[in-house]
């Protein structure tokens, strides 16, 4: 389990983390979503190593982390990059042999991991004659070379095709599945709804929301139903206890104050014409994201 | 999962120092231009010996009783003329540079030259005084200008095209962003260590096999003497080039660590460049002048080429290079020490030119 216990940074006057604290647990994948400038970047040097925290600590098992530690993590910066003129094959080597791996481990992964992403056939070639989507499965590889036991990623999705996206995809959930800890940002709140377990929310520098991706959704959710009738549903607006958000016809868009209440509506509307449709509304990440920012 | 322990700080500066080397050894224009320098310096050594051993004994013809008086001098390749229009004659069609023929006066010849006075075969038929020099350690103004121009032109090259590798290398990983993934697997110090590692060791090279070059020649052509002459300092050079280039290095790597972009290196390295070209500029126009040659051996940044000339014009005491190489050294982690904050602190400031005071506060 991969904690931030507090977390503080300061660029001169400006802060840019306050007091961050959050859990990444093993075996989950844990979204990590924030507006532009919200301190997602930092937060993650933080965790790396590569920017150091003004105060608070990160641990790992309970343990802060040293650089020796760090070595076991890998990392795929939001800026990517690899050296353009050297061959694919040789520069995953490289970077597997900084992490510690000898030489020959280094490059039966390198050769292993490069194969599986597609680019078995492209080891010898430069990195700046490869296609962008191509550039971004040798930086997947970058990131894996050395099998981390845990990935942080800042936006790993940004700017892959459609088939790339399962591909990184698939290798994240194989991580997460083998216990490892898997913290990734993403812009593309979708993305983040179908994949993370858990989520943690930051804006202006402080985590607003942090937990299980149910979780949060039922913190944040009133109780809000939707009805679809054959009928008119207007009898709703003077309905005790029920706050009508949108109405179209047939269709309404309500909260109520308790759960008798929402079964009080649908007997009525039982009786007042055919019910097509009935049921709680869970808020879409995107309207939680936007009302937890605010 | 598989654990791998972090190499040690010495194994990954050397891993990220060997990189810098093969992908520099693989640059066509590094060797090409390498190659080009060690003609030169070659050429340099041998080429004037060689051209020199090709204008053999001075050429005369010489008439009658002129004969044997100047076969016996030996310093010259006499032709045997019947009269003096034929030995006229080989004047005029250039087979030889002169003529001596019997003549009044009081050595008994004349000399024919075709358009001027040639002084080299007077010289050899004129008796000379004795002569004392003074000054017994005074070097030919010649040769100290050449000696001159050698450390001069070998520190000025090798530290601009080194230096300038080791800015190119920082703003390359800056600019393609590949150096946050560095900072994430090793500590910032190990990456400027091995890059400084690296470019030294390849300047060390060449200045290496520059300097063998150079002795080789000297002696495949007899110049055994000047050997001995230039030898001492050519090794003090070495030692101060050693540790003037990682204090160099340590600059270019800090001031390339402020912009993030190629076009932007030349305006920032150029404060580095001016230190390297001055001390080159100094030993070119000062080295006859004693004062300007004892500061520069002892300013850090000259010392590599001032103190040398120094030893090779024997006005150093023999503590002397120790001193300065003392201050050297000192200058130098200090520097090291400042260049390593700027660089950590430029690496990940992207985009605009990062201010040096904003690179040292934090």
């Amino acid at each position: 389990m991969l904690e931030l216990h507090s977390i503080n940074r300061s660029f001169g006057e400006r802060q840019v983390l306050h007091d961050v604290s959050f859990t990444v647990e093993r075996g989950r994948m844990t979204g990590f979503v924030g507006g532009n400038g919200a301190g997602k970047t930092t937060t993650m040097r933080v965790i790396l190593g590569v920017l150091s925290a003004d105060s608070g600590t990160v641990t790992l098992d309970g343990t802060p982390l040293t650089a020796d530690l760090r070595t076991d993590f890998g990392y795929m910066p939001e800026e990517r990059g690899l050296y353009p003129k050297m061959p694919v094959l040789e520069q995953i080597i490289y970077l597997g042999r900084l992490h510690g791996m000898t030489a020959a481990e280094a490059k039966e992964s390198a050769e292993t991991l490069l194969t599986k992403l597609g680019l078995g056939e492209r080891l010898t070639d430069t990195v700046e004659s490869l296609s962008l989507g191509n550039q971004q499965r040798a930086q997947i590889a970058a990131a894996l070379v050395h099998n981390p036991e845990v990935l942080v990623l800042d936006e790993p999705f940004s700017g892959l095709d459609p088939i790339a996206v399962e591909v990184v995809l698939n290798v994240l959930k194989d991580y997460a599945s083998g216990g490892a800890p898997v913290l990734f940002s993403s812009h593309q709140l979708d993305i983040v709804e179908r994949l993370c377990d858990d989520l943690v929310v930051i804006a202006d520098g402080q985590i607003r929301a942090s937990g299980s991706r149910e979780g949060i959704r039922e913190a944040h959710s009133s109780p809000r139903f939707e009805l679809q009738l054959d009928g008119d549903a207007g009898w709703l607006r003077s309905e005790p206890g029920v706050e009508v958000i949108d109405f179209a016809g047939g269709y309404a868009l309500f909260d109520v104050d308790d759960l008798a209440t929402s079964q009080r509506v649908l007997q009525r509307a039982i009786a007042t014409a055919p019910v097509q449709r009935f049921g709680p509304k869970y808020p879409t990440l995107a309207q939680i994201f936007t009302e937890v920012i605010q | 999962m598989t654990r791998y322990q972090s190499p040690s700080p010495l194994t990954a500066t050397w891993l990220v120092a060997e990189r810098e080397i093969r992908m520099r050894l693989r640059s066509k224009a590094f060797l090409i231009s390498t190659g080009i320098l060690m003609l030169v310096v070659l050429a340099g050594v041998v080429l004037p010996s060689v051209l020199g051993g090709n204008s053999s004994l001075p050429k005369v013809a010489a008439v009658g009783e002129a004969v044997s008086s100047v076969e016996q001098l030996g310093t010259l390749d006499v032709t045997e003329a019947a009269s003096v229009d034929e030995a006229e004659n080989l004047v005029r069609s250039e087979d030889v540079d002169a003529a001596i023929v019997p003549g009044d006066g009081p050595t008994g010849y004349t000399v024919i030259g075709l358009d001027e006075a040639p002084s080299d075969i007077i010289a050899a038929l004129s008796v000379s005084p004795p002569v004392q020099l003074l000054d017994e350690n005074g070097m030919n103004p010649g040769l100290v200008y050449i000696v001159a121009l050698g450390f001069g032109l070998v520190f000025f090259m090798s530290a601009i095209t080194f230096g300038s590798t080791i800015a190119q290398s920082v703003v390359e990983e800056k600019q393609t962003r590949i150096v946050e993934i560095l900072m994430s697997t090793v500590p910032v110090r190990v990456l400027l260590a091995g890059k400084i590692l690296g470019n030294s060791l390849l300047a060390f090279g060449q200045i290496i096999i520059i300097a063998l070059l150079a002795g080789i020649g000297l002696l495949a052509t007899g110049q055994d003497i000047l050997l001995a002459d230039v030898g001492p300092s050519i090794v003090w050079f070495a030692v101060f080039f050693a540790a003037g280039f990682v204090l160099l290095a340590a600059l270019f790597a800090a001031a390339a660590a402020l912009v993030s972009r190629q076009e932007d290196l030349g305006s920032v390295t150029s404060p580095v460049t001016m230190l390297i070209m001055i001390p080159y500029f100094l030993v070119i126009f000062f080295n006859d002048n004693p004062l300007v040659l004892s500061i520069m051996s002892y300013v850090p940044f000259s010392a590599p080429v001032g103190m040398p000339m120094r030893v090779f014009l024997g006005s150093a005491e023999w503590w002397e290079p120790l001193l300065s190489l003392a201050i050297l050294l000192t200058s130098t982690v200090a520097v090291v020490a400042f260049g390593s904050r700027v660089y950590a602190n430029g690496l990940l400031r992207t985009g605009a030119r990062v201010k040096l005071s904003d690179a040292l506060a934090k």
